[in-house]
């Protein structure tokens, strides 16, 4: 078996550099690469492009890196819920661009199965249809959207083992087995990595083959944003 | 008598048919959940990857890797579904999904939807709401008439960004239900004790009056 595992967390980043594009997996707080995130956030290195569906909160998730300055230009869904992010975009420190979140989804996997480009409809007749080219298909209108190109993937999973075969739980799945293979390095954070032969090969949502490097978080805090409870 | 945001959503309730697989807004969309009639079997899907979505958890059994599209915890019900993102929009896009029930700032008498952005304000993103308009064949609009200043909200064009266009079929507001027709909006009953007139005031879109419009029958779950 080829083995993926990394020992340390500076391993798991090494090559990332100023300026790259990044694919970090997550929806809310739920799912999120925190220890990935946490690394780069305290990290010599910024400029970077983001590709995520929201923006976290402004003292964790992706709102640490923004809290950090490191990035300059965001590809996201929805971004409300951080007053840091909020700032930096109404000031023009970042550029934000906005994808329905069906085409963001669309436009990773399209990046990790090798496709270049897909029709959907999301957007047609609205200002995200802009410069963009769009063809009739039986009576409806489509837009051509094209797949993401990025540097590293960064994504979070319940399990994994050294194989870099991955296991989601419940909503924390999202986004991230999408991004796994879809840039041109891929790393995974589990919070928990098994020998190779632990994992059922029934039960494996993300092949290895998608990840280059696996790693067990040191830490996960699993932060919950809208805590709601029966009443 | 206008309804509440809750009646509101009580009346849409009564739209909702067994086998139907649902896609709930934020918003007074929510509320549907609450007023499902006895018997029913209807699955709620949320577009962050769970069809099935049940109750929120009991205090102290809130799971972090369970949270529904408003990022709220909730709990599944048995014979519930996780699925990725790429995956819950493909049952979006394919129209696997019955009935979607959206929230919206202004609807226009063709169909065209605004929901998203406001100008000038801060913008939060479209999320899934584009997505789901442009692929949903039944969409229903939940929403008040008029806007906080009385300004209405169903118009001959909407005048914020579009969310989507000629998608909507149905609107239920505070004071009446109506659907999208090639004339307009079609007065299909009216809040108890609303008058004619006064939806007419409130609509500054084409309105299409039938020869009768009923009073709306709320009835309980």
């Amino acid at each position: 078996m080829i083995r993926k595992n990394v020992a340390t967390i500076n391993q798991a980043i090494e090559g990332i550099q100023s300026g790259m594009t990044l694919m970090l997996g997550g929806f809310g707080l739920c799912g999120i690469p925190e220890n990935l995130i946490k690394a780069l956030s305290q990290s010599s290195f910024g400029d970077f492009t983001c590709i995520s569906a929201n923006v976290g909160v402004d003292d964790f998730g992706l709102g640490l890196l923004f809290g950090a300055k490191k990035i300059k230009k965001m590809y996201g869904s929805y971004v409300g819920e951080n007053k840091e992010f909020e700032r930096q975009f109404l000031s023009s420190e970042i550029e934000v661009c906005l994808v329905p979140m069906g085409t963001l989804a669309e436009k990773c996997r399209a990046a990790q199965m090798g496709i270049p480009a897909f029709y959907t409809p999301a957007g047609f007749g609205t200002e995200v249809a802009e410069g963009k080219e769009y063809r009739n298909f039986k009576g409806k209108n489509y837009l051509l959207e094209t797949a993401f190109e990025s540097d590293f993937s960064l994504v979070k999973a319940w399990k994994g083992d050294e194989a870099g075969n991955l296991v989601f739980k419940g909503t924390a799945k999202n986004f991230n087995p999408l991004m796994c293979g879809a840039s041109t390095i891929t790393v995974a954070e589990v919070e928990e990595l098994v020998p190779i032969g632990d994992l059922d090969p029934n039960q494996i949502h993300t092949p290895g083959i998608f990840v280059d490097r696996i790693f067990q978080g040191e830490h996960f805090e699993k932060r919950i944003e809208r805590r709601t409870v029966q009443i | 008598m206008s309804l509440t945001k809750n009646q509101i959503a009580q009346r849409i309730a009564q739209e909702l048919q067994s086998g139907f697989y649902v896609n709930l807004g934020i918003g007074i969309p929510t509320l549907v959940a609450n007023h499902i009639p006895e018997g029913m079997e209807v699955e709620f899907q949320s577009e962050n990857g769970i069809l099935g979505v049940g109750p929120f958890p009991e205090a102290g059994k809130e799971d972090p890797d369970l949270i529904n599209a408003g990022k709220q915890t909730i709990t599944p019900l048995p014979g519930s579904s996780y699925f990725d993102s790429a995956v819950s929009f493909g049952m979006i896009r394919g129209q696997h999904i019955d009935l979607t029930i959206l929230g919206a700032m202004e609807v226009s008498d063709t169909g065209d939807i605004a929901n998203w952005k406001v100008p000038g304000k801060l913008i939060k993103g479209m999320g899934g709401a584009m997505d789901l308009v442009a692929s949903s064949e039944n969409i229903i609009i939940a929403m008040m008439h008029t806007d906080s200043k009385g300004g209405s909200k169903l118009l001959n064009k909407c005048t914020l960004p579009l969310t989507g266009v000629r998608c909507v079929k149905r609107i239920v507001t505070d004071l009446a239900v109506l659907d999208i027709v090639d004339e307009g909006f079609l007065l299909k009953e009216r809040a108890p004790g609303v008058s004619i007139e006064e939806i007419r005031q409130a609509t500054s879109g084409r309105l299409v009056i039938s020869e009768s419009v009923p009073e709306m029958v709320l009835k309980e779950a």
